[in-house]
């Protein structure tokens, strides 16, 4: 328990996953986490409404890295809900007294160390506790610079908070992590994986097509609603920047893992198509700064047709990108 | 995004807090770094925030004038809509509007009521005392 090392991570669960590798003997960094779990992704669907917008997600559902990155990697992974609290909260003392960590998954909303205004209902938060004392737990909350604490009843609270994906108190642990990896198929197996998600699936709301599809919904806004438009644009801005975080829609974080991975390898290809999608992550941003430009200006009429364009122009690049890296990682 | 690039806009949604974003170096080689703000991400939380605030003060004043029962107000001071508060509280959402008026609001169970304070993370004897208030 002494030993844990608390390292903040962009996203919540890329960095639980990354610490609890690193923690049982595999060195792990965040963005090796994440890619070799195939993170990457978008999708926009008007179904699921979050405060009455659409949800748009730039990675794959919550849970995926945890299932995905074990799978592949060998090792075993043990994971418990709880329909009695009091049960939840017991087990988890065990575990941690017995030295384990144990991540859970949690409500972001009832966690009183979340600066006021983070705190949303959002319920796929993820964490690590490592120890507890008195009234206590010890965590290490990936997003945070340092480990921080919270009360038992609070802990409580947050990990059996009701409504959309409800944890139901989620504890989960590795173990019998295989230290030797055969790091060339595992890359390659995750980047073709993730060039299928992006760009290979029949559905307009996913991948590439999910994103000319936003385009489109963004041509189409009503210069007349600009209360709706305001609200809608700054959606999409949170969404990509905010909730998860990651920034850039995680563009910078795969960018990362395609570097880290080509340092592995010794292959080029790679270091391009980290530079390539660097290059992306920028007009991800770019698009974001424009978003809540035209929501700024109350007066004139904002143009929406050079946003969506901007927009258009990142789903062709990234789907150059995925065609390239597809290719390679097939040969 | 270069290392230099990465925002520093002391944006007071982070709470004092900084976040980790990934950036490269001069050469071009990735790094972890930390921002302590973005100025757009702030403006797009803020008015989320303000949005929701616009809402809260509204049915507020209904509550003050006697035309809605607190819990509209609640809802949106706990960051809900309908559809989340009927997730979670497990009650249609055509339940949940109609105990939005005072006078079936003044008439429920503990029981249901004990349902909203939990969702809000309220003791039930508020709920009731607004009840009693509301006579």
């Amino acid at each position: 328990m002494s030993s844990f090392q608390h390292q903040q991570s962009a996203h919540c669960e890329s960095g639980v996953m990354a610490s609890l590798l690193t923690h049982a003997g595999l060195p792990m960094s965040e963005p090796m986490a994440f890619g070799l779990a195939s993170g990457l992704a978008f999708a926009y669907l008007p179904i699921v409404k979050l405060s009455g917008m659409p949800l748009i997600a730039y990675r794959m559902p919550p849970k995926h890295l945890i299932k995905t990155l074990s799978k592949r990697l060998g090792a075993r992974l043990h994971t418990r809900t709880f329909s009695d609290p009091e049960q939840g909260r017991r087990e988890l003392d065990a575990a941690l007294d017995s030295g384990r960590l144990a991540g859970l998954q949690s409500s972001v909303f009832w966690l009183p160390y979340f600066p006021p205004e983070m705190r949303f209902h959002f319920n796929a938060h993820n964490l690590l506790a490592y120890g507890r004392e008195g009234n206590e737990y010890l965590i290490s909350d990936p997003v945070f610079e340092e480990p921080v604490r919270c009360a038992v009843e609070d802990l409580q609270k947050a990990r059996f908070a009701k409504g959309a994906l409800a944890a139901k108190g989620l504890m989960y642990w590795l173990d019998d992590v295989p230290l030797e990896q055969d790091w060339n198929k595992l890359i390659r197996q995750s980047v073709l994986s993730t060039t299928r998600i992006l760009d290979g699936m029949p559905l307009p709301w996913i991948g590439i097509r999910g994103i000319q599809h936003l385009a489109k919904q963004i041509d189409k806004l009503d210069p007349a609603q600009s209360k709706y438009n305001r609200l809608y644009l700054t959606h999409i801005v949170r969404m990509q920047e905010e909730i998860g975080t990651g920034g850039a829609g995680f563009r910078f974080m795969y960018a990362s893992f395609l570097q880290e991975a080509g340092e592995k390898l010794g292959d080029r290809n790679l270091q391009d198509a980290s530079a390539q999608l660097t290059a992306i992550g920028d007009n991800w941003r770019q698009f974001a700064s424009a978003c809540v430009r035209a929501s700024r200006n109350k007066g004139e009429a904002p143009n929406f047709a050079p946003i969506a364009d901007s927009l258009r122009s990142i789903a062709l690049q990234e789907r150059g990108l995925m065609k390239e890296l597809a290719a390679w990682s097939k040969r | 995004m270069k290392l230099d690039e990465v925002p520093q806009d002391h944006s007071s949604t982070y709470g004092g807090h900084c976040k980790l974003v990934y950036a490269v170096d001069a050469s071009g080689h990735y790094q972890g770094a930390q921002s302590d703000g973005w100025e757009p991400e702030a403006f797009a939380t803020q008015l989320a925030v303000a949005e929701l605030q616009e809402q809260e003060a509204e049915a507020e004043a209904g509550w003050q004038r006697g035309e809605l029962s607190p819990l509209k107000c609640l809802m949106y001071r706990y960051r809900l809509d309908e559809p989340a508060l009927a997730q979670i509280t497990g009650l249609w959402q055509w339940r949940i509007r109609r105990h939005f008026r005072p006078a079936i609001y003044r008439k429920l169970s503990a029981a249901i009521l004990a349902r909203y304070a939990e969702a809000f993370g309220l003791p039930v004897e508020q709920l009731i005392s607004y009840q009693k208030g509301m006579a």
